[in-house]
């Protein structure tokens, strides 16, 4: 056992480290220390910085624009983009549907949709919730029914992240009702474009608009945009949500969110004191830092053993990185309102181009928003309850 | 010790309860928000109707001589409802700090004012720097023969940007952060040198930055000992504290309410999700945290009225700290507990949430108190 990154691995850190110096748009960077959400602009620009480098999709196989790294680099990657603080490439895209399309899609999707996801010329969203299935997901009643060439879909999906921004959706249908339900669904790419689509934005508590519902109504979907096999689109589905997992720890988010607590925590001060010297705080702080090494060890476990793992199945470990991730991230929100004190009050709508001076220190006004956004990470990509039941089941034998 | 209230209280209780039923559904209240102040003129009106505005001063100034427990009931009822008008502001510290450190003059002229409606205060305590700290003024107030002359900024004054008149602290004497020459005066917003913008909050409420430049004051608008206000300040503020206690309590209640009954109600893997024990115990915690919340907001209400500045202190920030420990469990779990419609401002919990999230960073949060009982030697005697 040597837990310490290789000299090879060490290299490769201060090479992408420089990388994300150096190449990210100083615009960006800001908008995301200072906790606002990129534009979609934002996100096609350092995407296509990415693709440029070859570094969009490092994770797929070569052949589709992967780097071929290693697990551990993989994660030295993340962890580094994550900590500039550069935005994440579009997880719907390169961490779902694309993994989907290059495991079980044909090689005619595999061409049309790849190298589009990986430049961020398409933008897809995830159509799996509706109203009526949430954690019991497969219960799911959006109907796709087969009319000649095309599949005609009609129901409704909701909590669909950016889907305002979306050319495509990726949708979990029933195409069957007469089996167990889990035997009756597929997996459909919809052009957003089609006719018979509405979009109806859910403002979100912290004011947002970042989640909708989408309506289908008799929408007609090409026979060629079916991934796989007919009636066997929860397999897929469950292989995307794996993958989902993996990443949900973002350890380097809350490293970047622990250090921007660290320095406005000095600027702050209680008379003469700046905040990051009354031991309360300080203590507080180091805790979070505690569970956070805990967890990157964690992580890096789970790292480590991918390589020896059957391919496409995920550690039932990965629930921990889930819910332990979302915990530490909410905590460091939680810090943050702290550090800002009686300036988390004022509420300033989020407006590109906006440029009326805030109230309080001009670090305050995300504090409070993005404490409230953040209660979605223990709700999404399975609950943090669902992940418990994992662990009780699959590794605890419940 | 009697823990029920009395019959006049009972009364009171239930013509506010039918009040909100009538008049502040959750929809009503999105409506109001959306009107010139962020708040209601109609509800404010149906307040001092029901002698609302009136409840905690004397009968010579046109009021009911309602105490801690009558604030208590009624702040819980607007807790409930997330009410938006400016009731805190203006009754409970504007009228408080008037009424606990106004001449009879004073008191004479502007109660009755507030009782009848007519009249809405705020105040303006946070600084820039100042953090929770009330004595942290560095506001400056010269004198100029009888009068002073006002010079400084005031942070998130509640409901500043709607007020008639603002009460602001501001240094007479002594250094930024001296516990003495602190005074409190009733600035006229619409004054010369004084300016403000007005802003939402988290919450939905409103709040506004008030710059004062110059301001001249004249000696019938300073309230108390110009360089000794901070003592009532304190006190009021106390009182301020124990009402905010039961708007979170009310606020809680509420949030457990909605909660339970979307568990009994909300079906997932063909059985509703309340069946499962662990979101039946989660409940059960929420549950716990809410009463022991209710039980500090009690302690609150009365040590609100103990002469001992120290031991109200101490018990005061006591209370702050439960309360904002339970807000915040309570708040968490109510959203985590709907889901996806937790989160989502169409529907009533994620307001409460933040409600009781903003309680808690009102007059300190639960570190802020924290310190300060831990500081003042706790709450048992050696
Ligand atoms: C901001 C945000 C963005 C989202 N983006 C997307 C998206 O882009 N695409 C998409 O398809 N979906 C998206 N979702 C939906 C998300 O995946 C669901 O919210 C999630 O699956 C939970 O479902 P639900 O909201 O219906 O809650 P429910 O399933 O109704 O759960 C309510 C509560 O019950 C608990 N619970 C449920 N079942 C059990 C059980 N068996 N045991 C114990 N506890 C249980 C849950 O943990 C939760 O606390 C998003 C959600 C949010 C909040």
């Amino acid at each position: 056992m040597d837990l310490r990154f290789t000299d090879e691995e060490l290299a490769f850190r201060d090479e992408v480290r420089e990388f994300f110096r150096t190449a990210l748009p100083d615009s960006i960077r800001r908008k995301m220390i200072e906790g606002h959400h990129p534009s979609k602009d934002d996100l096609v620009t350092w995407s296509r910085i990415l693709n440029t480098k070859g570094w969009a999709v490092p994770h797929w196989p070569v052949e589709w624009g992967g780097t071929g790294w290693s697990p551990v680099k993989q994660y030295i990657f993340r962890d580094e983009l994550q900590q500039a603080p550069a935005p994440e490439p579009l997880a719907f895209g390169v961490s779902m549907v694309g993994p989907v399309i290059y495991t079980f899609g044909n090689e005619d999707q595999k061409r049309r949709f790849l190298p589009r996801i990986a430049n961020l010329d398409d933008w897809w969203c995830q159509g799996f919730s509706e109203p009526g299935a949430g954690s019991d997901l497969a219960s799911l009643k959006t109907t796709a029914k087969r009319d000649g060439e095309y599949y005609i879909v009609n129901g409704q999906k909701t909590w669909t992240t950016l889907a305002q921004h979306a050319d495509w959706i990726f949708c979990l249908v029933r195409t069957d009702s007469t089996v167990k339900k889990q035997e009756g669904i597929s997996f459909l790419l919809i052009d957003m474009k089609t006719s018979g689509i509405t979009v109806r934005p859910i403002q979100t508590i912290d004011g947002g608009h970042e989640v909708n519902e989408v309506f289908f109504d008799d929408v007609r979907v090409p026979v060629e945009n079916l991934v796989g096999q007919e009636n066997k689109g929860w397999d897929y589905a469950k292989f995307l949500l794996g993958n989902e997992r993996v990443g949900i720890a973002r350890i380097g988010i809350s490293k970047a969110r622990l250090k921007r607590v660290r320095e406005l925590a000095s600027l702050e001060r209680i008379g003469d004191v700046p905040l990051i010297d009354i031991p309360r705080f300080r203590e507080k702080l180091a805790a979070v830092e505690v569970e956070l090494k805990a967890l990157e060890m964690t992580q890096l476990r789970v790292v480590a053993a991918e390589s020896r793992r059957e391919k496409g199945k995920p550690d039932p470990a990965s629930s921990i990185l889930k819910i332990k991730g979302s915990e530490i991230q909410q905590a460091t929100t939680e810090l943050l309102m702290e550090v800002v004190g009686p300036f988390a009050m004022p509420y300033h709508p989020e407006e590109e181009g906006r440029n009326e001076p805030t109230d309080g220190p001009d670090w305050a006004s995300t504090a409070a928003p993005t404490y409230f956004n953040w209660r979605k990470i223990s709700i999404y990509g399975g609950s943090n309850e669902i992940q418990k039941n994992i662990i009780a089941k699959a590794i605890l034998g419940f | 010790m009697d823990f029920d209230l009395s019959e006049e209280q009972r009364l009171l209780k239930d013509s506010v309860d039918r009040l909100m039923a009538d008049r502040y559904g959750f929809e009503n209240r999105q409506r109001y928000a959306k009107e010139p102040e962020g708040w209601s003129r109609d509800l404010w009106s149906a307040y001092a109707e029901l002698g609302l505005l009136a409840l905690p001063f004397d009968e010579a100034h046109g009021g009911f001589g309602g105490g801690p427990v009558e604030t208590m009931t009624i702040m819980e009822a607007f807790g409930r409802s997330l009410t938006l008008e400016p009731y805190l502001a203006t009754v409970i510290l504007g009228g408080g700090l008037l009424k606990q450190g106004g001449s009879e003059e004073q008191k004479a002229t502007y109660l009755p004012q507030i009782a009848s409606g007519d009249l809405r205060l705020a105040f303006g305590h946070t600084e820039r720097q100042s953090r929770y700290d009330l004595f942290h003024v560095g506001t400056s107030a010269q004198r100029d023969g009888g009068s002073f002359i006002l010079n400084g900024q005031k942070s998130v004054v509640l409901h500043g940007d709607s007020a008639d008149k603002i009460l602001v602290t501001a240094r007479v004497a002594g250094s930024r952060r001296d516990r003495d020459g602190i005074g409190l005066f009733l600035v006229d917003a619409n004054a010369p040198g004084v300016s403000r913008r007005g802003y939402p909050t988290q919450d939905g409420q409103r709040a506004a930055e008030v710059t004062l430049e110059s301001v001249r004051v004249d000696s019938g608008n300073v309230i108390g000992n110009p360089e000794g206000a901070l003592p009532v300040v304190e006190k009021v503020t106390d009182i301020a504290i124990a009402a905010l206690a039961a708007e979170a309590i009310g606020a809680m209640d509420e949030m457990l309410k909605l909660t339970v009954d979307y568990l009994k109600t909300r079906k997932q893997f063909n059985t509703t999700i309340g069946s499962f024990q662990v979101l039946q115990h989660r409940s059960s915690e929420m549950f716990i945290a809410l009463e022991q919340g209710r039980s500090m907001a009690m302690f609150a209400a009365m040590m609100a009225q103990e002469q001992n500045p120290e031991e109200r202190r101490k018990a005061i920030s006591a209370a702050k700290v439960q309360i904002g420990r339970s807000g915040r469990f309570v708040g968490q779990q109510a959203v985590q507990l709907h889901g996806g419609v937790g989160m989502t401002m169409e529907y009533k919990v994620g307001h409460l949430f933040k409600r009781v999230t903003m309680i808690d960073t009102l007059f300190g949060d639960a570190d802020h108190h924290l310190s300060n009982l831990a500081e003042a030697g706790g709450l048992m005697a050696a």
